[in-house]
C-alpha cells in the first residue's frame, strides 16, 4: 500500500470540551490513484489532509507514505492550497525553484526543474512575472508547478479549484486529467464540490460530517473523461448516490451551524 | 404630515461627485492643484498679514525677513553646522535602535516564547515617554553626545521593535505552512519567508519611527546642547530672534518631509510587489 491512513482519530480541545473531528478513518491508496475525498463543511477533510501534510498529528493512528510513518511536513507529499499561496515577491520562475532552493539543490538544477515544470503546466511565458499579474487559475497552475518540482510521491489537493470560476474550473479539470495521464502522479484531493470529484477521481471516499467518518467508499468507472460525460447517465448515478450520502446528516448539519 | 406627500424616489440615488468621492482617486489635475494649494495658502496668509497687517516682526517675522535670515546663518556656516549636527545624532540613534529592533521585533513576532518573554517589559517602557529620561540620561551619561544618541535610541526602539512584532502577525499562516511542504526548515522560513514578507512593514514602521527620532533629537538639544538645530531655536528665542526660529522650524520640517519621500522611494524599489499596493 502506498499510502495508508490507520485508525486515525483526531481530538481538539475548545472552550466546550473535547471536539472529535475525525473518527477510526481508515483509507488504503495505491501508487497512480486519483483519490478525492468528498465532505460538507463540517466533515473534517481539511484537518484530515494536514495530517497526511504532516502539518498536524493525529490524537491517535497513523499515517504512512510508502511504508513511512509521517511526522511532520515534508517534499515527498507536495500540497496545494486552496487560497493561493505564492510568494507575492518571488516571479512566477523563483516561486516554482523556491522548494528545491529549501532543499539546496545547485542553481542549475532548480533552474532546470522548475523550467520543465512550468512547461507542464503551461506557464513558460510567464516565468518572469509577479503572483499578482497572474489569474486565479495561473495562479494554481504555478503552485501545482512548485509542488511537482519536488517530485513527490503523492500530490495533496486542499479544494484547490473552489475560488475559481465555472469556465476556469473546468479548464482547471481537464488540465488536472492530463497532468496525472502524463505523470502517472499519485492524487489525494478534498473537495466538496461532488461533480468534480466524480469528474476526476479513481475513486471517492465519502465522508460524514460532526464527526469525520468514512461513510462509503466508491470506485468510479466513467466512459471518458470529458466534458461530455457529465451528461451521461452513469455520471449521474454517481453524482446522486453521493449527494444522497452527503444528504442523510445534511439536516443535523444544518442544526449544528 | 410626510406620509401626505409621495417620496421622490429619484432623489433617492447617489449623487456623482469629484472632490468627495469616498476611497478613490481624484483627477490628476485637481490633485496637484489642491496640493500645491496646501503649500501655496499658508504661505500668501503670512505674505498678507506681515505686509498689511502691520504686526510686530519680533512677534511674526515677514517671509522676506526669514530668507534674510537664512542668508544669513547659511553665509556664516552656523546652519550647516547644526543641521550636521543633528542629523549626525538622529543618524547614528535610529541606526542603530532600527538595527537592534528589526531582529527582535522578528523574533517577537515569530516565535510566541520570546513575545512572553519581552512584550510586557516592551509595552510599559513604550508608555514611559522618551524626553522623561533626560534627566536620567544625563546623571548617567553627562551632556556630552552619548545621552542625545540614547535618548533617540530609547525613544525608537521600543516602538520599533512592538511595530515591527505586529507587521510579522500578518504574514498568511498558509504561506508559513507552503513552505514546510516544500522542504523548508523553521530557520529558512524565518530568514526566507517571513522576513521578505515583512519587509515592507519594517521600512512603514521604521519611516513612522524616524520622525519621532527627529522630533526626541530637537528636545534633547533645547535642554542641553552647544550646536543643532533645537539648539539654534532655543537660542535665538532667548535673543527675540523670531526670524531665526522661523528659520529653524522650516529646515527642521524640510528635512524630515526629505527623510519621508527617501523611506517612500527605498519601498519603492525594495518591495515592487508590496509597493503596488499601498
Amino acid at each position: 500500500m502506498f499510502l495508508e491512513i490507520n485508525n486515525l482519530h483526531k481530538h481538539f480541545n475548545t472552550k466546550t470540551g473535547n471536539l472529535v473531528v475525525l473518527k477510526d478513518i481508515n483509507m488504503e491508496i495505491q501508487r497512480g490513484e486519483f483519490i478525492c475525498a468528498v465532505g460538507a463543511s463540517g466533515s473534517g477533510k481539511s484537518t484530515l489532509l494536514r495530517q497526511i501534510a504532516g502539518l498536524d498529528q493525529p490524537t491517535s493512528g497513523e499515517v504512512k507514505v510508502d511504508g513511512e510513518v509521517i511526522t511532520g511536513p515534508g517534499p515527498d507529499r507536495g500540497m496545494v492550497f486552496q487560497h493561493y499561496t505564492l510568494f507575492p515577491w518571488m516571479t512566477v520562475q523563483q516561486n516554482t525553484e523556491f522548494g528545491l532552493k529549501l532543499q539546496r539543490l545547485s542553481k542549475k538544477e532548480r533552474r532546470e526543474k522548475a523550467s520543465t515544470y512550468l512547461e507542464v503546466v503551461g506557464l513558460s511565458k510567464f516565468a518572469k512575472s509577479l503572483p499578482s499579474e497572474l489569474s486565479g487559475g495561473m495562479k494554481q497552475r504555478v503552485a501545482i508547478a512548485r509542488a511537482l518540482a519536488s517530485e513527490p510521491k503523492v500530490l495533496l489537493l486542499d479544494e484547490p479549484f473552489g475560488a475559481l470560476d465555472v469556465h476556469t474550473k473546468e479548464l482547471m479539470h481537464q488540465f488536472m486529467l492530463e497532468l496525472w495521464e502524463r505523470t502517472h502522479l499519485t492524487v489525494f484531493m478534498i473537495t466538496h464540490d461532488v461533480e468534480e470529484a466524480v469528474f476526476l477521481s479513481n475513486r471517492i471516499y465519502a465522508l460524514g460530517a460532526r464527526p469525520g467518518t468514512v461513510r462509503r467508499e466508491m470506485s468510479i468507472k466513467l466512459p471518458e473523461r470529458t466534458q461530455h460525460v457529465k451528461r451521461n447517465s452513469t455520471f449521474h448515478d454517481y453524482r446522486d448516490e453521493l449527494m444522497e450520502i452527503m444528504r442523510g446528516h445534511g439536516q443535523e448539519a444544518l442544526i449544528a451551524a | 404630515m410626510s406620509h401626505t406627500e409621495p417620496v421622490d424616489r429619484s432623489t433617492k440615488s447617489l449623487g456623482s461627485t469629484v472632490f468627495w468621492r469616498l476611497a478613490e482617486d481624484i483627477p490628476r489635475p485637481l490633485q496637484t492643484g489642491l496640493m500645491i494649494a496646501s503649500i501655496a495658502v499658508p504661505l500668501l496668509l503670512w505674505w498678507l498679514l506681515t505686509t498689511f497687517g502691520s504686526i510686530d516682526p519680533t512677534f511674526l517675522p515677514s517671509p522676506a525677513n526669514v530668507i534674510t535670515a537664512f542668508g544669513r546663518l547659511w553665509s556664516t556656516g552656523e546652519l550647516l553646522q547644526d543641521t550636521v549636527a543633528s542629523l549626525w545624532r538622529v543618524g547614528v540613534g535610529f541606526f542603530m535602535a532600527v538595527l537592534c529592533s528589526i531582529p527582535v521585533g522578528v523574533l517577537m513576532g515569530s516565535f510566541a516564547s520570546i513575545r512572553a518573554l519581552l512584550e510586557p517589559l516592551f509595552g510599559l517602557v513604550r508608555y514611559m515617554p522618551a524626553p522623561a529620561f533626560i534627566p536620567l540620561l544625563i546623571l548617567y551619561l553627562g551632556i556630552g553626545e552619548e545621552p542625545k544618541i540614547t535618548l533617540i535610541f530609547i525613544g525608537v526602539f521600543f516602538f520599533n521593535s512592538l511595530m515591527v512584532m505586529d507587521t510579522v502577525k500578518f504574514v498568511p499562516k498558509d504561506l508559513i505552512e507552503a513552505t514546510y511542504t516544500l522542504g523548508g526548515n523553521r530557520l529558512q522560513t524565518l530568514l526566507q519567508v517571513i522576513f521578505p514578507h515583512v519587509l515592507p512593514g519594517i521600512l512603514d514602521a521604521s519611516r513612522i519611527n524616524l520622525a519621532a527620532a527627529w522630533q526626541l533629537v530637537i528636545v534633547s538639544e533645547l535642554i542641553a546642547a552647544t550646536e543643532g538645530l533645537g539648539r539654534r531655536i532655543s537660542v535665538a528665542g532667548r535673543f527675540l530672534r523670531t526670524d531665526e526660529i522661523f528659520v529653524g522650524l522650516i529646515v527642521i520640517g524640510v528635512i524630515g518631509l526629505i527623510f519621508d519621500l527617501f523611506f517612500q522611494y527605498l519601498l519603492r524599489v525594495s518591495c515592487r510587489w508590496a509597493a503596488q499596493k499601498r
